[in-house]
């Protein structure tokens, strides 16, 4: 997957879990729990959803390194080479 | 024959309207079924029913709107035969004295969805008589919420209207003029339900509160090896250990799961704990994860979220609405360090617990930073003493200790 379609993927799995997040309200370097009201659940589920839609394994000590949503598409554009 | 009527959906919610049956007559159903869609200020419910039979007759028609305890259903029981035809036996002479009064139901739309705008009508009516014996606050608090204290079925002293009666009518004219409305409105209804429930609760119920900081070390690192050791899709989070832990904690000390009722304590059946869960659009719901002491860590991670899935689509189990019998809330992920909670009436307890947070913790002459959780308990001094609440938060703090034993 290109990291456009990763963007993407990351994108509509987030609003599928937060359905109020308007992308362009979002900033891109700043970390994504600051920014939209996801608590621990959230966060699982929408890990679990990345997961099963791009097949990378996310290992929970990774969780530290996936605070903002440039983080995140990078550690999968990583991942998924 | 047996009496189908509308559960308990919680102590805030004592109407909803029904929105679709299940069944139809001649089917046999099994103790769990789901036969009806019942629709509160809360949640589009799933209600059960809690005997085996066979459909003979329905007696509600869809986008009516149901008191609690108000006949909804007659079934046969298993290896009964008809007795009469349907319809034979009035059904009214079967229906409790809150029935809402004859101008509720609201014609099915020929869709079969609810009609808005059913007419706004203060339930628990009955004929004019004599006027109403009522405090003067209570008459005060009519006026204000525009309710005819006249109408209304006092339970206080020689059936004398209360503040209480007063709100629970307003909420109830208030939610039965928002079902069928707006999203918006729905959120206006839940508001109102949950002010009826927190201000019946701080007027009735003296609380006490205690805290305890409890080490998470043991826990956290725990947690941290196991989930190592899974895929992400059968993670733990650290809410279901402290659930865990609660349950069986709750175990010991019966005393602070069950209901004040009638000016006595009723111990519950089981520990079904209240898991309070905020719904994106505002407003919460503490919905019962039943017979949570006995599931196991992996079976109670499930279970919580399923809750949360179903709680946040909207669609609960009548069970799950009516029953819980203690509530954890858990604001750890709003980041804020304790939590002192509002006891969700007829219950008597309520925990809370914090963020998990770094803190220099001295153990065994040593100083070193820890990961320290704050939880308290909220509790009816009606039902228990601090000495007894103090010893539960001690029983929580051990049960940390050994998350492995969990």
């Amino acid at each position: 997957m290109t990291e456009q379609a990763l963007r993407e993927l990351v994108m509509s799995i987030l609003k599928s879990i937060a359905p109020e997040v308007e992308e362009g309200e979002l900033v891109a370097g700043k970390a994504l729990r600051d920014q939209v009201d996801l608590d621990s659940m959230d966060w699982l589920n929408f890990l679990v959803a990345i997961h099963e839609r791009s097949a990378v394994d996310i290992p929970e000590s990774d969780y530290a390194r996936l605070a903002t949503l440039d983080d995140i598409v990078t550690y999968l554009v990583r991942k998924t080479r | 024959m047996i009496d189908f009527r509308l559960p308990s959906l919680g102590a805030d919610m004592d109407a909803g309207t029904l929105l679709e049956w299940k069944i139809k007559p001649g089917d046999t159903v099994k103790r769990g079924d789901i036969i009806a869609i019942v629709d509160t200020a809360k949640a589009a419910v799933e209600v059960e029913i809690w005997q085996d039979g066979t459909v003979f007759e329905l007696l509600a028609e869809p986008g009516t709107r149901l008191a609690v305890g108000e006949l909804m259903a007659n079934l046969l029981e298993p290896g009964e035969q008809p007795g009469a035809q349907p319809g034979a036996q009035p059904s009214s002479a079967a229906r409790p004295a809150s029935r809402v009064p004859p101008t509720t139901p609201v014609p099915p739309a020929a869709d079969g969805a609810v009609k808005p705008g059913a007419p706004p009508v203060s339930t628990g009516m009955q004929a004019p008589g004599p006027r109403k014996a009522a405090s003067p606050a209570a008459r005060r608090r009519a006026r204000e919420c525009q309710v005819d204290i006249e109408q209304l079925t006092g339970t206080g002293p020689h059936g004398a209207v209360t503040i209480d009666d007063v709100e629970r009518a307003a909420a109830r004219a208030k939610s039965t003029r928002e079902i069928g409305k707006e999203a918006g409105d729905r959120q206006l209804a839940m508001r109102q339900a949950i002010a009826s429930a927190m201000a019946r609760s701080k007027r009735e119920i003296p609380h006490y509160y205690l805290f305890e900081t409890i080490s998470m070390r043991r826990a956290v690192d725990w947690l941290a090896e196991e989930n190592a050791r899974r895929p992400i899709t059968t993670r733990l989070l650290l809410s279901a250990l402290q659930l865990r832990a609660v349950a069986l904690a709750l175990r010991q000390f019966p005393d602070l799961n069950g209901f004040w009722q009638d000016g006595a304590f009723v111990p519950a059946a089981g520990i079904h704990i209240g898991v309070a869960i905020a719904l994106r659009q505002g407003g919460l719901i503490a919905p019962a994860l039943r017979d949570a002491d006995k599931k196991g860590l992996d079976e109670l991670m499930q279970a919580l979220a399923d809750l949360v899935k179903r709680t946040r689509a909207g669609s609960l189990k009548s069970s799950e609405m009516s029953d819980p019998s203690v509530t954890v809330t858990n604001l750890g992920d709003q980041g804020v360090e304790a939590v002192f909670g509002v006891i969700y009436p007829p219950q008597v307890a309520l925990i809370g617990f914090g963020r998990v947070v770094e803190r220099p913790w001295a153990e065994q002459g040593a100083l070193r930073a820890a990961p320290v959780v704050t939880a308290s308990l909220a509790a009816d001094h009606r039902a228990s003493d601090g000495h007894r609440g103090a010893r539960f938060l001690a029983a929580l703090r051990e049960l940390l200790q050994k998350p492995e034993d969990l």
